[in-house]
């Protein structure tokens, strides 16, 4: 293959522990560079999402407004998405808010809990969506990586298999928790 | 009539193999005595089967009906498909509503690398859950002393139910309501602390499945489930 192919990956609502984990792969780092160019990523420096991306590893869940837009870009954008991790395969954490209404939540985390400057942020941070949904939820996804966080190792798998063409088999290499 | 003074032995197939099983014995006894996997949830060696989680479900050749495994006797003859694409469909179907119906948030959860739920997703290599998430309102029973009630985390497999009326004989535990709404209750649906039958032994959280009993104190993934004293507490009991 002359080009190489287009890696991204998007971080939505999660804790950047997959972020983290995708780094632990240390030096094996060298071998996917070699056969994909990290074209979008909370670890590049580029504001705008490309226009065809041949792999995203998708971290988190679709929380607020702002996950909900970037995320159907990025479908829009990709050939195969990944779903990496709990929060963007189960809601995990993210989740937890679900059975409460996004007002209480608010009232709870800017006013009640507040000690001190108690308002409700109206701009600049994204409104919250009335739940929080797994990345399946809202586009279609190819690939499913759960974990919390998905083992380096596993993640290092999915990336050589699918750079290489194949589909990951993550049988016995992965679960929910982690 | 003759009266046959031992059990009857059949023969039949399992996956294509060929078994000898004993009769008024269930299809899993036998795959498990052959080291043949078939999923369960609701099943545990020592309690009375109950056939509630549906997930050994198995194939019998000349019916299009699924029986469950650990209710089903074995006859001569029979065929038994245990592992197939529609089984899987349906298995991962089971997970999906138990995964679902209530919160599980394996990463934070007590059980977490100990829950036989979690497990056997894995095993059966379920990667996600297709049936949106419903996300319920649930609460929390830390009323007892020493021990918790997650709600979020019940499958309602009824194995606490079973080892506390059958093996414990303190019929402390039920079951309220029925389908989504059912709840695992204490007497007649009071705080679990203020139960006056409950003898705190301890077998429930012992049994369960899942995160939903707990010692108090227990943080993310320290829950460890023992059972081993089951088998043995229910064969002292039949001598
Ligand atoms: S009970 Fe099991 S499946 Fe449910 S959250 Fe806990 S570890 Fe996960
Ligand atoms: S509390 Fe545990 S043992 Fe009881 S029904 Fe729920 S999951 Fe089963």
């Amino acid at each position: 293959m002359s080009a190489k192919a287009k890696l991204a990956t998007v971080w939505l609502d999660g804790c950047s522990g997959c972020h983290m984990s995708l780094l632990d792969i240390d030096e094996r780092i060298l071998a996917v560079a070699e056969q994909a160019d990290l074209v979008y990523s909370p670890l590049v420096d580029l504001k705008v999402f490309p226009e065809m991306v041949d792999v995203t590893l998708v971290e988190g869940a679709v929380s607020n407004e702002e996950d909900y837009a970037k995320i159907k870009k990025v479908r829009a954008r990709t050939k195969i998405l990944v779903a990496l991790g709990d929060c963007a395969v189960t809601t995990n954490v993210p989740g937890m808010r679900n059975p409460f209404k996004v007002e209480d939540i608010l009232n709870r985390a800017y006013l009640e809990n507040a000690a001190t400057n108690q308002h409700i942020p109206v701009a600049v941070i994204p409104p919250l969506r009335q739940t929080s949904l797994p990345v399946h939820q809202v586009v279609d996804v190819d690939v499913f990586v759960p974990g919390c966080p998905p083992s380096a190792d596993t993640i290092f798998y999915v990336l050589t298999e699918l750079l290489a063409g194949r589909t990951p088999d993550l049988l016995g290499k992965t679960r929910f928790g982690i | 009539m003759n009266q046959p003074t031992q059990a009857r032995i059949f023969t039949l197939k399992i996956d294509g193999v060929d078994v000898a099983a004993r009769e008024h014995e269930t299809i899993l006894e036998l795959a498990q005595e052959n080291n043949i996997f078939i999923p369960t949830l609701c099943h545990l060696e020592g309690l009375t089967e109950f056939g509630g989680c549906r997930l050994c479900v198995v194939e019998v050749q000349g019916s299009n009906r699924l029986f469950p495994a650990c209710m089903t006797t074995v006859t001569e003859g029979m065929e038994v498909t245990t592992d197939s694409e529609r089984l899987r469909v349906y298995r991962y179907m089971i997970l999906g509503m138990l995964f679902s119906e209530r919160n599980h948030v394996c990463s934070v959860c007590v059980s977490n690398g100990h829950c036989d739920l979690q497990f056997l997703a894995a095993k059966l290599g379920m990667t996600r859950v297709e049936m949106p998430y419903l996300h319920p309102s649930m609460v929390v029973d830390a009323s007892h002393q020493h021990f918790i009630m997650d709600h979020n985390r019940c499958i309602l497999c009824q194995r606490c139910v079973r080892v506390c009326g059958e093996i414990e004989g303190a019929f402390t535990k039920g079951v309220m309501g029925r389908g989504a709404s059912s709840r695992i209750i204490h007497d007649l649906n009071g705080a679990w602390g203020d139960s006056k039958t409950c003898t705190s032994c301890g077998k429930c959280v012992n049994v369960c499945p899942t995160g939903a009993l707990a010692e108090k104190g227990k943080s993310a993934g320290e829950m460890v489930k023992r059972r081993d004293w089951l088998p043995y507490l229910r064969s002292m009991q039949e001598d």
